[in-house]
């Protein structure tokens, strides 16, 4: 009997990772040998396909979304564990609100951003009107992860810090805030590899225009969107895969800096 | 000298009578041992010494408690004064996730000491009266939860003390501790009574004829029995006490 679960464990382990590996080599293979210089031509044209202001609108969405959801995340959970009272009716709205827009799928979030922010506030589809239709998408994910953080720190070192006189503001910020630090950080990077992944909730949102939005109130279009275009379109697959590798590269970088800064801040705070 | 006056007090959480009138003079300079069965009500009473119960809802009092003739619970009474001038140690070890150094500078810190060599002087006077600077000395910057169980118990002593408190409140400080470590923090204890005003709830019945001036017995939020700690365990008053100190309930 035990034999069989062994086998059907490690077969189950062979196709996970037999699709994901044949996914990424199929995309290199068909990418790779498509990257050519003019892809990353500074403006995009019908004869280059560049993807370059792809890769910029993909950053200024990100850092324009973390600008606005971080702080208000971040700020949210904060009140609810350490502020509010425990069980009050605001807490638990504002719970339940949030554990049921995290999971609704983003293509919802995409028609409310173009019914409210695109037609109604007459935003267009512009860098703004994508912005905080992401933002409000990620939200939930920051709220949860550093409502889970503080709920795992643990009550004896908050009350050791008001046992010697400290305030709250001091206790939250010397004692609580450091040792919450990792669990914020990784709703935040996940909420980044959800904007960079992210297609459905953009493209009535942001738009597809080709170029670098030159105002919050211009269009634009991320790698992801831009991939999804190429393909859809069906005129420039190679291009596509080539837009995948990059896609692929970002998604990496993102990760591996995230893991150095985290290990970095969690060793910072351990004071090794 | 009294330091704390306690005068009929009443302690509830919601609508739980947790402490039930009770009136006591806690000496200055003199380790004051709280006994009494589990749930009994001697954290409640130790913690409303320092406001500690601030932190719980729903927790209201009733009654005076006057540290060196003034109400602690008086509107205008600053809560961290209160804490600086009435230090604790917890029942576990809590120290912060940060360097020995770091941890007893925090509350100096706290209270706007900024000079780094004022706080190096404050570092190592409390190291050395908790009993620990000789083991740590060299390892200042070592994480403090890196260190055994005792001597993480010293360094949170070391911490309390840190701040030049007027009294100390220690919750059963010992009772997660191994043999070795319970007698140099009993020591210690004895040592810092010349100093401080000590306040201590124990389990242990010998804890408290071995380290303690004078004795409350407390049952079901009630002070049942309260005098110099060899008349209550030689010559109780209350039924209730002789039956509790010779083993026959809790
Ligand atoms: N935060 C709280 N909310 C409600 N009830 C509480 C709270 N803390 C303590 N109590 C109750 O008050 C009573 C006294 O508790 P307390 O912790 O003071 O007992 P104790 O004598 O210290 O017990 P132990 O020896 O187990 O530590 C108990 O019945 C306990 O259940
Ligand atoms: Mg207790």
């Amino acid at each position: 009997m035990s034999k069989v679960i062994r086998f059907a464990v490690k077969l189950s382990a062979i196709i996970t990772f037999g699709v994901l590996f044949f996914m990424i080599g199929h995309i290199l293979i068909r990418g790779i040998p498509n990257l050519t210089p003019s892809l990353f031509g500074l403006k995009y044209t019908t004869k280059n396909i560049s993807l370059f202001p792809a890769i910029i609108t993909t950053l200024m969405l990100v850092v324009l979304t973390l600008l606005v959801a971080t702080p208000i995340g971040v700020f949210t959970g904060f009140y609810l564990i350490e502020y509010a009272k425990k069980g009050s009716k605001l807490v638990e709205i504002i719970r339940i609100t949030t554990e049921t827009l995290s999971g609704i799928p983003s293509i919802v979030y995409g028609l409310f951003g173009m019914l409210f922010f695109v037609i109604y506030l007459d935003f267009q589809y512009s860098l703004l009107a994508g912005t905080l239709t992401v933002v409000i998408m990620v939200l939930p994910l920051i709220i949860r992860s550093t409502e889970e953080a503080l709920m795992s720190v643990d009550d004896s070192l908050r009350e050791a810090s008001f046992g010697l006189g400290a305030g709250k503001l001091r206790t939250i910020f010397k004692i609580v805030l450091p040792v919450t630090m990792p669990g914020i950080l990784s709703g935040i990077i996940l909420s980044v590899s959800r904007i960079v992944g992210e297609t459905a909730a953009l493209i009535f949102t942001l738009g597809t225009a080709t170029k670098i939005p030159n105002s919050f109130f211009s269009s634009g279009r991320t790698l992801a969107l831009h991939m999804y275009v190429l393909s859809t379109e069906g005129m420039h697959v190679d291009e596509s895969y080539a837009t995948g590798v990059i896609l692929l590269l970002v998604i990496l970088i993102i990760n591996v800096l995230s893991t150095l800064l985290s290990n970095k801040l969690t060793k910072e705070n351990r004071n090794e | 000298m009294n330091k704390f006056v306690i005068k009929n007090m009443n302690l509830y959480y919601d609508d739980f009578h947790a402490l039930k009138n009770i009136n006591m003079n806690i000496h200055e300079k003199k380790i004051t041992a709280l006994i009494g069965p589990s749930g009994c009500g001697k954290s409640t009473l130790l913690k409303s010494l320092n406001r500690m119960n601030d932190l719980v809802e729903k927790c209201t009092i009733k009654g005076d408690i006057l540290l060196d003739s003034e109400d602690i619970y008086a509107e205008n009474s600053d809560v961290n004064l209160l804490r600086k001038r009435v230090g604790m140690v917890f029942q576990k070890p809590n120290p912060f996730p940060m360097s020995i150094y770091d941890n007893i500078a925090y509350g100096p810190r706290t209270h706007g000491v900024k000079n780094k060599s004022k706080l190096d002087e404050i570092v190592e006077k409390s190291l050395k009266s908790a009993a620990i600077w000789d083991e740590v000395k060299n390892d200042l910057k070592k994480n403090a939860l890196r260190i055994s169980g005792g001597q993480q118990q010293r360094i949170c002593i070391a911490r309390a003390l840190a701040i030049e408190p007027e009294v100390l409140l220690m919750d059963e400080p010992t009772s997660a501790l191994d043999p070795i470590s319970t007698t140099k923090i009993e020591e210690l204890i004895q040592e810092l009574k010349k100093d401080y005003t000590i306040v201590i709830v124990t389990h242990n019945m010998q804890q408290a004829t071995r380290i303690s001036d004078k004795t409350a017995f407390l049952l079901n939020g009630e002070l049942i029995e309260y005098d110099k700690t060899v008349n209550i365990f030689s010559v109780p008053k209350d039924k209730r006490t002789e039956d509790y100190i010779t083993g026959r309930f809790g």
